[in-house]
């Protein structure tokens, strides 16, 4: 059937502009579908029918002819022989080559070859070239960069008032917590409503502390317990000491009684090694130092008063403002006081009297931090006035080395634990300096400003790679220190101690002489009178005046007179064009004798 | 003669000249070894001059060293010959 469509144009419209418009759908055409076409089909549910365009390829398999393969080799006999050289006769074989030998050719290439062969051979004899050298040495990093640290993260103190960071203590398993310790450290002047929370932060998240520790008055002290991670210890501003356990929540779990603890602010608390794990330590400036168990915190177990006249009044103690104390030696600490002095104690001293071992003088201000170098026990850092010190144990009348005087006063110090000659300061105008005195002694290795306001406190962490400081108004900074700082170098122990050892001798040589020029002294006070020996002393300082003096006017007036001797060498200026205006007449006849004769010549030719 | 001063050198096993064709012309060594070194080399070193002057047209190889657990065989070549050094060099 087919289906046609008709439309009709006058042959006068064709070629006319076409105007089109609109008009509604025409139905023309409407084919009903026949149910009785679809008799003739079965359904078929489902239908698999691939519907993409694509080109059909079918497959085929062929079996070809069966194709056999054999490896053979060619074992080549003789050379190139010519033609008429029959290779096995062996006269033909040596005619041919005494030919070639003759031939002009071959000798000089024979000649040429052998020289370059030579050389090598005898190259090969003389130097084995091939040989395994350095065979023992280790592919050894040479650490080329420059020491570097940078932030990773700041810790802000939530609290609106703000209040110094004072003291910092790492978590120690992982080290992922940092426990801060905010309290106001100027007399009396703790703003009123100010907070005396002090919090534990996680390092992944430096916006809200993880556990906030609230003590009756604010802590200057916090430290985690080694061996347990739950427990820390607080020293309070008002002498008290407090315990807490994070599992139990924010409140002190164990508080010492007011008539028993400090009376002043405790500066410095440490846990002891023990095997309960529950013993401590605590100074402060009220001349104490007291060892408690925290088990039972309402007296302690010990103290004793920083006499060092050993006459144990607490009128004549010096308060005391750090305090160490290392595990291996675990009858020993050490306190650094208000007075600038240093006092080594001994625990385990049979009378009081004892306990105190030796003082060191120390610093002209109160002692800030002290700690033992973690790889030389016998050498410890001190911070004090404007100066980083080391001393020896050895040496008691002077610190073995020393920094310069900075322009800020040094807050707190703490050593490498990685590195042994590697230790990190930090000074009131919020810079912290990282010396390495293997690299450099007369100035830091790496000197950063880390905030602008002063720094207070600083603890590395014990893989020696993290540095976090305090600072007065409570920022808390974490730092990481480049690789460079923190592997421990090649030989740095040997020249780390070596250095210690040298400076302790030189000290103990001071000393000696020191002592001996002081007998000497004395000796000839008790000699002699005293005027006669003002005398002398008068008529041999005269005497030595004037002859100074005489030299001294002697060596001037030699160098004035050099220098005018010279003067009169350099102006005889005008002479010297008079010998070249000689030498310039001089070849102006050369070249006319020269002239000369050559004419001459022409005429001869 | 050369080829004996050469062979008077410490360590020196064998010397041997051989011309382009694969000819030995002068060996100190026996003839199989010499003919298998001969065949062998020249064709190695063919192929290490091609190489030299694929990459570099101007250049050319002068010398050609090959270094073996038990001795050193050293190949210097020529437009025409080739001078065949086998040494032990002694540690």
């Amino acid at each position: 059937m087919e289906i046609v469509y008709v439309y009709v144009k006058k042959r006068s419209e064709f070629g006319k502009q076409c105007n089109f418009s609109d008009r509604q759908a025409e139905l023309n055409i409407d084919i009903m579908p026949n149910p009785e076409l679809a008799e003739q089909f079965v359904e078929r549910n489902p239908v698999d029918t691939g519907i993409q365009c694509s080109v059909s390829m079918s497959e085929h398999e062929a079996n070809t002819e069966r194709f056999e393969m054999e490896t053979r080799g060619v074992n080549h006999v003789e050379g190139g022989w010519p033609k008429d050289v029959n290779p096995l006769e062996l006269e033909q074989t040596i005619r041919f080559r005494k030919k070639v030998e003759k031939d002009e050719n071959y000798v000089n290439a024979i000649m040429q070859l052998g020289s370059i062969m030579e050389h090598c051979i005898k190259q090969n004899n003389a130097i084995d070239i091939y040989e395994e050298y350095f065979n023992d040495e280790e592919a050894v990093e040479v650490m080329e960069e420059a020491p570097s640290a940078k932030t990773i993260n700041v810790f802000r103190d939530p609290q609106e008032i703000k209040r110094a960071a004072t003291h910092l203590s790492w978590h120690p398993d992982g080290n992922r917590k940092l426990a801060v310790a905010y309290s106001c450290l100027d007399f009396q002047r703790a703003p009123v409503g100010m907070s005396s929370d002090s919090y534990i932060w996680d390092l992944e998240n430096p916006n809200k502390p993880e556990l906030a520790l609230k003590p009756s008055s604010p802590l200057v002290t916090l430290e985690f317990n080694p061996k347990d991670s739950h427990v820390l210890l607080g020293g309070c501003y008002n002498g008290q000491i407090a315990c807490w356990d994070t599992r139990k929540g924010s409140l002190v779990a164990e508080l010492s009684t007011i008539e028993f603890s400090h009376r002043d602010p405790v500066y410095g608390t440490i846990w002891l090694q023990s095997k309960t794990g529950t013993e401590c330590f605590s100074a402060s400036t009220d001349g104490q130092v007291m060892w408690w168990d925290i088990r039972k915190m309402s007296e302690p177990t010990e103290v004793v008063i920083m006499d060092i006249t050993k006459k144990e009044q607490l009128e004549n103690a010096l308060g005391a403002i750090s305090l160490e104390f290392e595990s291996t030696l675990p009858t020993k600490f050490m306190v650094g006081t208000e007075q600038g002095i240093i006092i080594s104690c001994n625990r385990k001293a049979k009378t009081s009297a004892e306990k105190i071992v030796c003082t060191f003088p120390g610093h002209h201000g109160p002692v800030y931090a002290l700690q033992r170098n973690p790889f030389y026990p016998k050498n410890f850092l001190t911070v004090g006035d404007w100066t980083a010190r080391i001393w020896s144990e050895d040496s008691r009348e002077s610190s073995i080395m020393w920094t310069k005087y900075h322009m800020a006063y040094l807050t707190d110090a703490a050593w490498s634990p990685i590195r042994p000659a590697v230790f990190f300061t930090t000074k009131m105008d919020g810079t912290l300096d990282i010396w390495d005195f293997v690299f450099k002694q007369c100035d830091p290795a790496l000197s950063l400003k880390v905030c602008d306001e002063a720094l207070f406190c600083l603890r590395v962490q014990d893989n020696g790679c993290f540095i976090a400081c305090g600072s007065q108004l409570g920022t808390t900074t974490l730092l990481e220190v480049s690789p460079g700082l923190s592997t421990l170098q090649r030989n740095e122990k040997n020249i780390a101690s070596s250095m210690f050892e040298r400076e302790t001798r030189r000290e103990k040589i001071l000393e000696a002489r020191h002592r001996e020029m002081r007998l000497k002294e004395k000796g000839k006070a008790e000699g002699r009178d005293e005027e006669q020996t003002d005398e002398d002393l008068d008529i041999d300082l005269e005497v030595l005046v004037s002859r100074a003096e005489e030299e001294f006017f002697d060596i001037i007036f030699a160098e004035l007179k050099k220098k005018e001797a010279d003067a009169i060498k350099l102006t005889p200026m005008p002479q010297q064009p008079s010998p070249e205006e000689d030498q310039a007449v001089e070849e102006g006849e050369e070249a006319a004798g020269e002239g000369k004769s050559e004419e001459v010549e022409e005429d001869l030719a | 003669m050369e080829i004996g001063e050469i062979q008077s050198h410490k360590g020196v096993i064998g010397t041997m000249v051989v011309n382009a064709e694969g000819i030995p012309i002068r060996t100190t060594l026996d003839n199989s070894t010499t003919v298998q070194y001969a065949g062998l080399l020249h064709h190695l070193t063919m192929k290490a001059k091609s190489t030299v002057r694929d990459i570099d047209p101007q250049n050319d190889l002068t010398f050609l060293r090959i270094r073996s657990k038990k001795h050193e065989i050293m190949v210097a070549p020529d437009k025409e010959y080739l001078l065949i050094v086998i040494q032990n060099p002694c540690e």
